[in-house]
C-alpha cells in the first residue's frame, strides 16, 4: 500500500468490538492535521470515544458517514500531504475496500473453538502454523483473553494454542480437583484431545504453576516452560487480591482489587470490570473459583510450590516478572537460580505479559527458537 | 462469539434454563400455554406476546393456563411457594394487579415478617409495564412505586437483554416474593447474553455510562432513553452518567450517592406518575444524604399526572423523552455550559 497515505481507520477498543458507529467529525475535508489531533468521534455499545491522528498532513477524504455503524478497522477518511495526487487517493481507497472484504471474510471463521476433553468442554483459541507448538495459559480468574497481546505476535514463528482452563472463561465450569495436579492433568487432556505431543508451555500466574507442574510430572511433553508472574516459585501470595477477586460481586468492589493486576491501575477499564462481573455471575464460578482459592492461596500461603524440583530438572526455563507485581513476589523470579533465564522487567505489575506486551513475546520468542 | 439475543428470548430461555435446574420450578397464567392439545404446540401463542412460546413444549403440564381470574392464580401461586414450589405466575399486564392486591400486599409480603421468618414465599409475578404499544389507559400504567411501597416485596424492572435473563433468574432463585416488571416496549431490544445461566444479585445497580458533570438515573425504558439523552449531550460538552437501578427493591443507594458526589448533579428519570414516584424516592434519598454535593436542585422527568392516552401522538409525548431529558439537564448545569 502506498506510504504516504494513512487511513483513518474504526478502532477496536477492548475484545468484543466488533463495530462502532461514527456520531461526528471533529475535523472537516481538507484541515491540516498533526499528530494529537482529535479527528472523528466513535461509539459503541459499551463506550464513546475520540480517534486520534498518529500522522501529520491534510484531511483530504472524509469517508464515514455520521450515524452509521462501520466494522473495526473499516475506512473512515485519508490524511496525506497536499502533495499527493487525487488519483492515488482514490485508487488507496478502492483497494483497501477490496483488501477489507477479503480480510472480513477470513474474520469469519470464529476466533475460538470447543473440544471436549476428560476435563469437561473446554474453549481454545489457535493461531500460526508454526512447527513449534505453544500452549499458553492464563491464571487464577483469567481466560484466553489474557494474551491478546502475546497470541498473534507468537503465532508468526509457532502453532501457538490458548485455553480456557476448566472453571474459566466460557469453559465447563466444572472443576473435579482443584490442585496443581488436577489442572494440570486437565491440561495434557487438553493436549491428548487436539493431538498435541509436546508443546512449549507458557503459563501466567497460576498457569505458571501449572506448567511447571506438568514438566515435572510429564518431561516429555514439554519442550519449555515460560513462568510469567508465576505462581509455585515461593509462599507468599496477596490475599487481598485472591479473596478480594473471589468475593467482589460488583463493579464498586471488583475495581480496587484489579488495580492490583497492573503497574498503571488506570489499565483497569470498565470494559475489563464488566466483563470479569459477567464471568464470575455465571452459575459454578463462584464454586470453582472458591475451591481453587481454598486449595492453593489458602491464608496468603501457597501451598503447591514447583520451585525446588524444576531447579533439579533440565526443563528449559524462562522466568519474567513485572517489577512493581503485587500479586506475586517479583523476588520470587529468582526461585530457580542459574538454572533459568530470568527477566523483572520494569513498569509492569502483575499482566506483564499485556503491560510489556512487546518485551515478553521477544523474551518467549527467543526461549522457544 | 457475541450472540445477541432479545430482551423476550432472554426472558424464555431463563425460565427455561431455570426449570431444568429446579423441578420445584411451574408456569402459571393466562393463555401461557394457549393451544394446549391443539396439534402443532409450537404453534401456541404462548402469551399474549409470545414471551413463553415453546416452553410447553419442552416442560409439559408444568406450565398452567388459568381461567381469567387473576386473584383466583396468584393467590394459587402464592399458596404453592408457601407449600414448597417456586411458581412464576404471568399477571399479563401489571395494570391489572389491582384484583389481586389483597393476595399480593397482605398474604405474599406479610407471610415471613408475620411467622416469624418461618415461612418463605419464593414466588415470582411477571407482567408488562409501560407505555407507547397503544394498548390505552388500563394496559400501558408503570405502576412500580405502589409495589416499592410494600415492605416485604422486591421490584424488578429490566432494561436490556442481558439484565433481564441474569434478574429473572436471581427472582427465581430469590426466597421473597419478586414483582417482575417486564417493558413491553424492549421486547425486541438485543444484547449480548451468554448461553449458560447467571444470576445478577439484587440491590446492584449498573453503571450504563460513565460521566463527570451529572448523574441520570433510570430503569427500564428510560435507560436507553437516558443513554440517547447523554449522546446528545456529549456533543455539547456535557459529560453524563447513566445508572441503571435494575432493582427498585432492593435499591442501590451507594452507586447513585456515590455518583452525585462526582457529578454534583442529579436529574432522575421515571415513567411512572410523578407523585410519590421512584423519581421523588430518588431525589429525596440523595437530597437528605448528599445535600452537600449537589450543585443545583435535583431535576425529574417523569409521565405527566394523567392516565395514559389511547391518541398515539399524545402517548409518545407522555413518555420521558430524550429531549427533555436534555432539557432537565441543561437546568440543573445553566445556560453557560447549554450554550458551550
Amino acid at each position: 500500500m502506498n506510504e504516504r497515505i494513512k487511513p483513518v481507520v474504526m478502532p477496536k477498543w477492548g475484545l468484543s468490538m466488533s463495530e462502532g458507529k461514527v456520531t461526528g467529525w471533529l475535523k472537516p475535508a481538507g484541515s491540516p492535521i498533526a499528530p494529537g489531533d482529535e479527528i472523528v468521534e466513535v461509539e459503541t455499545d459499551k463506550i464513546a470515544g475520540v480517534v486520534e491522528a498518529h500522522e501529520t498532513g491534510t484531511l483530504r477524504r472524509v469517508i464515514g458517514e455520521p450515524d452509521t455503524v462501520y466494522p473495526v478497522k473499516a475506512l473512515l477518511g485519508i490524511i496525506a500531504d497536499d502533495a499527493v495526487p487525487d488519483a492515488e487517493i482514490d485508487a488507496y481507497v478502492a483497494e483497501y475496500a477490496t483488501q477489507a472484504a477479503a480480510e472480513a471474510a477470513q474474520e469469519e471463521a470464529p476466533r475460538t473453538h470447543f473440544i471436549d476433553t476428560p476435563a469437561g468442554r473446554l474453549r481454545y483459541a489457535k493461531r500460526g502454523e508454526g512447527a513449534t507448538t505453544v500452549v499458553l495459559i492464563h491464571g487464577f480468574g483469567g481466560d484466553l483473553d489474557n494474551w491478546l497481546f502475546n497470541i498473534d505476535a507468537l503465532a508468526e514463528s509457532a502453532t501457538v494454542y490458548a485455553l480456557d482452563l476448566p472453571g474459566h472463561g466460557q469453559s465447563d465450569k466444572k472443576l473435579d480437583d482443584p490442585s496443581l495436579r488436577g489442572l494440570s492433568a486437565a491440561l495434557l487432556g487438553f493436549m491428548d484431545a487436539l493431538g498435541i505431543d509436546r508443546a512449549h508451555l507458557v503459563g501466567h500466574s497460576m498457569g505458571g504453576a501449572i506448567a511447571g507442574r506438568t514438566a515435572l510430572d510429564a518431561p516429555s511433553r514439554v519442550a519449555s516452560v515460560t513462568l510469567i508472574g508465576s505462581a509455585g516459585l515461593g509462599d507468599e501470595i496477596n490475599a487481598g487480591y485472591t479473596d478480594g477477586f473471589v468475593q467482589a460481586s460488583s463493579r464498586r468492589d471488583l475495581k480496587p482489587v484489579l488495580e492490583q493486576l497492573f503497574d498503571d491501575p488506570d489499565t483497569v477499564t470498565r470494559q475489563l470490570i464488566d466483563d470479569l462481573l459477567k464471568y464470575k455471575r455465571l452459575d459454578g464460578v463462584a464454586e470453582a473459583l472458591t475451591a481453587l482459592s481454598a486449595s492453593l492461596f489458602a491464608g496468603g500461603r501457597q501451598a503447591e510450590l514447583v520451585a525446588e524440583a524444576l531447579a533439579a530438572s533440565d526443563v528449559p526455563a524462562l522466568v519474567v516478572f513485572g517489577a512493581s507485581d503485587k500479586v506475586i513476589p517479583p523476588a520470587h523470579a529468582q526461585a530457580l537460580g542459574a538454572r533459568a533465564s530470568v527477566e523483572v522487567i520494569e513498569g509492569a505489575g502483575h499482566m506483564v505479559q499485556m503491560e510489556k506486551a512487546g518485551r515478553v513475546n521477544e523474551l518467549i520468542l527467543a526461549h522457544i527458537a | 462469539m457475541a450472540r445477541m439475543i432479545s430482551y423476550k428470548q432472554a426472558i424464555n430461555e431463563a425460565l427455561d434454563l431455570e426449570m431444568r435446574r429446579d423441578p420445584t420450578v411451574i408456569l402459571l397464567g393466562e393463555d401461557i400455554v394457549g393451544g394446549a392439545g391443539a396439534p402443532g404446540e409450537m404453534d401456541a401463542w404462548g402469551g399474549v406476546l409470545g414471551v413463553t412460546k415453546g416452553l410447553h413444549a419442552k416442560h409439559g403440564n408444568r406450565l398452567m393456563d388459568t381461567p381469567l381470574s387473576e386473584s383466583a392464580y396468584i393467590g394459587a401461586a402464592i399458596g404453592a411457594a408457601a407449600c414448597g414450589m417456586r411458581p412464576v405466575a404471568e399477571l399479563m399486564f401489571l395494570d391489572f394487579m389491582g384484583v389481586c392486591f389483597d393476595q399480593i400486599f397482605n398474604q405474599a409480603a406479610k407471610f415471613k415478617y408475620m411467622f416469624g421468618g418461618k415461612a418463605k414465599t419464593p414466588v415470582v409475578i411477571r407482567a408488562m409495564v409501560g407505555a407507547g404499544f397503544r394498548a390505552a389507559a388500563q394496559h400501558s400504567q408503570m405502576l412500580t412505586p405502589l409495589f416499592t411501597h410494600i415492605p416485604g416485596l422486591k421490584v424488578v424492572c429490566p432494561s436490556n437483554a442481558y439484565d433481564a435473563k441474569g434478574l429473572l433468574i436471581q427472582a427465581i432463585r430469590d426466597d421473597d416474593p419478586v414483582i417482575f416488571c417486564e417493558h413491553k416496549a424492549l421486547y425486541g431490544s438485543e444484547a449480548d447474553v451468554p448461553e449458560e445461566s447467571y444470576a445478577i444479585p439484587f440491590g446492584e445497580a449498573n453503571i450504563a455510562r460513565d460521566g463527570k458533570d451529572v448523574t441520570l438515573v433510570g430503569y427500564g425504558l428510560t435507560v436507553p432513553r437516558a443513554l440517547s439523552a447523554a449522546d446528545t449531550l456529549a456533543r455539547s460538552g456535557v459529560s453524563a452518567e447513566v445508572i441503571d437501578l435494575r432493582t427498585l427493591s432492593p435499591i442501590d443507594w451507594d452507586t447513585v450517592i456515590e455518583s452525585v458526589e462526582n457529578t454534583g448533579r442529579l436529574v432522575v428519570v421515571d415513567e411512572a406518575n410523578p407523585r410519590c414516584s421512584i423519581a421523588t424516592d430518588v431525589v429525596a434519598h440523595v437530597t437528605q444524604h448528599a445535600f452537600g454535593a449537589l450543585k443545583a436542585a435535583p431535576q425529574m422527568v417523569t409521565a405527566p399526572h394523567t392516565p395514559v392516552p389511547f391518541s398515539p401522538a399524545l402517548e409518545d409525548l407522555y413518555i420521558p423523552s430524550a429531549e427533555a431529558i436534555v432539557a432537565a439537564v441543561h437546568k440543573t448545569t445553566g445556560p453557560v455550559k447549554s450554550a458551550a
